[in-house]
């Protein structure tokens, strides 16, 4: 059982949340509903964490968190280093240049190495799809996908779904629009899958070069102009246009992007009044949206988006944390 | 306000059916009435066609023009005057100018000062499909179509590389754009100057093989097909394509194809005696291949007859023939050219008609290119037998790289109205 936190007041004292089946959290597609809308329940009992002075429990006192990141990361690296000190582990970040695989050394042996020091939690980002699902196979501890390659990001999207339940009060129902880069966005792909699994309606918008092939069978709605996309979206979520697709040919330029895809006030009127703006960051101003609209509170929740990841990735190092510290079987 | 016009004793050859029909039409700067009309409003001008034949002006969708940057070759101004005497109403430029028109404010330059300079005849800027003609990134063909843009072209550069001409059909179909592309391998193409074939082996000219077409439209239908992209092919010239669009278009790929009038008349034999004004991109081929093609738009399958026009000056034509530029003129003969193809009983007129007016029309959303009410009146009135023997000297075209030179054509237009205005004749 896992310890009850001391930090949190009294009147929030919850009742003990289900014992969590994964031992991995490698994508969404693993997850049935129950399991999703469990980790936001937790989400939520941590979230007014951030707003106390002392902020940080001791659930995972004794546990090692590894941060392992093959790909640059500021936001994800940091909330998951202190998601992982409020719950009291021992958080160690490796980035890529400090790490022997610069030297040459395979995702395998990296494995097997950081599983020789006896991590309880690794926390992974690689560049290509499906290796942290590899090194997941080669050791013995809990491990959370922190994005990989072009595939899943899945604290992104429970992130995200505890966003938008938090501002909306629900998401089943909702019309949710994902637009602009889906085809190079794990976050799309998370998402999707997400925000199906808990009853919402999704709908991708983006150039046609920019949408997966068979993108239309993943239940969700495809279009390829934003006014006939965003019309009745309750949600307007905004992807990041990478620097590097912009020269790939994908689409003409910036400015085109932006006139046809970019959200500015104008096209946030085609979604419904009282939508609200979601954007995983970090964002291309005058790309991929307009200041106006990211910066206005009104419609933004772009900032609340990252006070909820930590939370959230709380809730899903306690869940996975009740599998029990990695050692040396018998 | 235009006052109004009617032309009675006409034959009316209207793009939409298939037969010529005696009557009158009415119009100020649209068409007000068309068919057996009785009377005119009061203050209208009366024609009697005397049974001159009466069509829409003609919709030229493959038009070189030098302006800007190579005005010795032709102008806006000289361009439209040819156009105008030839009954072409509107031109479609190509993009391939000095600067390219690649840019929406280049679009905006030729839609502004077109129409302007040309005297009425209206011009409609083909917009780059790659920066800088290069073939390898797309042009801003949303900003380009919103500024009035109808085409997407590489003008006579095919692109290579498969994956740019798929991202830009994919792209393209958000805004329903035209992406018009030259099947022509260029490796295989590679310093050839004529149809490949026995001709040219005495000749000793090297030949550009008909497959260079085939392999590349083959590629291209299989791109518009995976996309769902609108593709013309331009200016096809060989029967060997021909099966490969047809089972295209039988699947419901969103391909079309335009030929050269030249393309329709002439064949390699032309080229005999070293004539460079016959050398031409792609090539004159085999009179089989002419017969062919001809069948083609008889049956719809090639849907757009285009002249090509290719302005050139002497100095790049009287050159050794693999010297030589290659291109024709042809605002001024595309009619007549066409028309041969009517005396001869090869393609019946209105067929004919309807590959150079509504056609194209369709092609490019455009709301002319027809006899019908409320359709701009664009309308030429053609004597369809008179014979002359073109001197291309006398042509209004700053350049006069003709291979109808010195040919004996039928059909002269006596008159153009653009939007109710003469434009030419009267």
């Amino acid at each position: 059982m896992a310890q009850r936190p001391t930090g949190v007041k009294k009147s929030e004292a919850r009742t003990s949340p289900v014992r969590f089946r994964h031992k991995h959290l490698l994508q969404i597609a693993d997850l049935n509903r129950e399991e999703a809308e469990s980790l936001l329940d937790r989400a939520e009992h941590f979230a007014p964490l951030a707003e106390q002075k002392i902020k940080k429990l001791d659930t995972l006192r004794g546990r090692t968190q590894i941060n392992l990141f093959f790909e640059n990361s500021t936001r994800t690296q940091s909330s998951f280093e202190l998601a992982g000190k409020r719950m009291g582990a021992d958080v160690v970040n490796m980035s890529v240049k400090s790490s022997s695989v610069a030297k040459g050394e395979t995702l395998i042996d990296t494995a097997t190495t950081l599983n020789a020091m006896r991590p309880d939690l690794l926390v992974v980002r690689h560049g290509s799809s499906g290796a942290v699902e590899l090194l997941s196979q080669k050791v013995d501890c809990s491990v959370i996908n922190a994005g990989d390659g072009k595939h899943e990001h899945p604290t992104q999207a429970l992130l995200d779904a505890f966003t938008i339940r938090d501002n909306l009060g629900h998401v089943e129902g909702l019309t949710i629009a994902i637009c602009g880069d889906v085809m190079h966005s794990r976050v799309a792909r998370s998402n999707v899958a997400l925000l199906t699994l808990l009853g919402a309606q999704v709908r991708l918008i983006g150039p046609p070069t920019l949408m997966p092939a068979g993108a239309e069978r993943w239940g969700a709605k495809v279009f390829h102009s934003m006014k006939d996309g965003l019309k009745d979206a309750d949600v307007v979520m905004m992807l990041r246009v990478q620097r590097e697709r912009m020269a790939g040919g994908f689409f003409p330029s910036a400015r085109e992007f932006f006139w046809f895809y970019g959200l500015d006030e104008d096209k946030l009127k085609f979604a419904k009044p009282g939508a609200i703006v979601m954007h995983p960051g970090p964002m291309n101003r005058g790309v991929e949206i307009d200041s106006s609209v990211a910066d206005n509170p009104k419609v933004s929740v772009i900032e609340t988006q990252v006070r909820m990841g930590v939370a959230v990735r709380m809730a899903v190092l306690e869940a996975l944390a009740e599998h029990g510290a990695n050692t040396e079987k018998a | 306000m235009t006052r109004p016009t009617l032309i009675k004793n006409a034959k009316l050859i209207d793009p939409a059916k298939n037969k010529v029909e005696d009557g009158a039409i009415l119009f100020d700067d649209k068409i007000i009435d068309v068919g057996a009309i009785t009377s005119a409003p009061d203050g209208a001008e009366i024609i009697d066609a005397q049974g001159l034949h009466l069509a829409p002006g003609l919709i030229d969708m493959r038009v070189t023009i030098g302006e800007p940057g190579a005005e010795h070759k032709e102008t806006f101004k000289s361009a439209g005057r040819a156009a105008a005497a030839g009954g072409v109403t509107t031109m479609v430029m190509q993009p391939n100018t000095t600067p390219i028109i690649d840019d929406q404010s280049l679009v905006d330059y030729v839609l502004r000062r077109g129409p302007d300079r040309s005297g009425g005849v209206r011009v409609l800027p083909a917009a780059a499909l790659t920066k800088h003609l290069d073939g390898e990134l797309m042009t801003e063909i949303g900003l380009m179509a919103e500024a009035g843009a109808v085409l997407f072209s590489n003008g006579d550069k095919p692109i290579v590389s498969a994956r740019v001409l798929r991202r830009a059909l994919s792209y393209a179909t958000s805004f329903g754009a035209l992406i018009a592309h030259r099947p022509e391998d260029p490796y295989l193409a590679e310093g050839g100057v004529m149809h490949e074939g026995e001709l040219a082996a005495r000749l000793g000219l090297p030949g550009i093989p008909a497959v260079a077409e085939l392999i590349m439209a083959e590629r291209d239908l299989a791109l518009a097909e995976l996309t769902g992209g609108r593709l013309l092919l331009d200016m096809l010239s060989s029967a060997q394509t021909l099966p490969s669009l047809k089972r295209a278009k039988g699947r419901g790929v969103n391909a079309f194809a335009s030929v050269n009038v030249h393309h329709l008349v002439l064949n390699e034999q032309d080229v005999d005696g070293y004539r460079t004004f016959a050398k031409l991109s792609p090539p004159l081929r085999s009179e089989d291949d002419r017969v062919a093609l001809t069948h083609a738009v008889t049956d719809g399958l090639i849907d757009v007859i285009v002249s090509g026009h290719d302005p050139q000056q002497a100095e790049d034509k009287r050159l050794p023939f693999e010297e030589a530029a290659f291109g024709a003129v042809g605002l001024e003969t595309l009619l007549a050219g066409a028309l041969t193809l009517h005396h001869n009983s090869d393609v019946a007129l209105n067929t004919l008609i309807r590959a150079m007016t509504l056609k194209p029309a369709e092609l490019l959303k455009l709301p002319t290119g027809r006899l019908s009410k409320n359709a701009p009146a664009d309308i030429i009135l053609i004597d369809i037998g008179a014979p002359f023997k073109l001197d291309s000297d006398k042509l209004r075209s700053k350049s006069n790289n003709s291979p109808f030179d010195e040919k004996l054509l039928q059909g002269v237009v006596k008159r153009t109205f653009i939007a109710g205005k003469t434009v030419h004749g009267g």
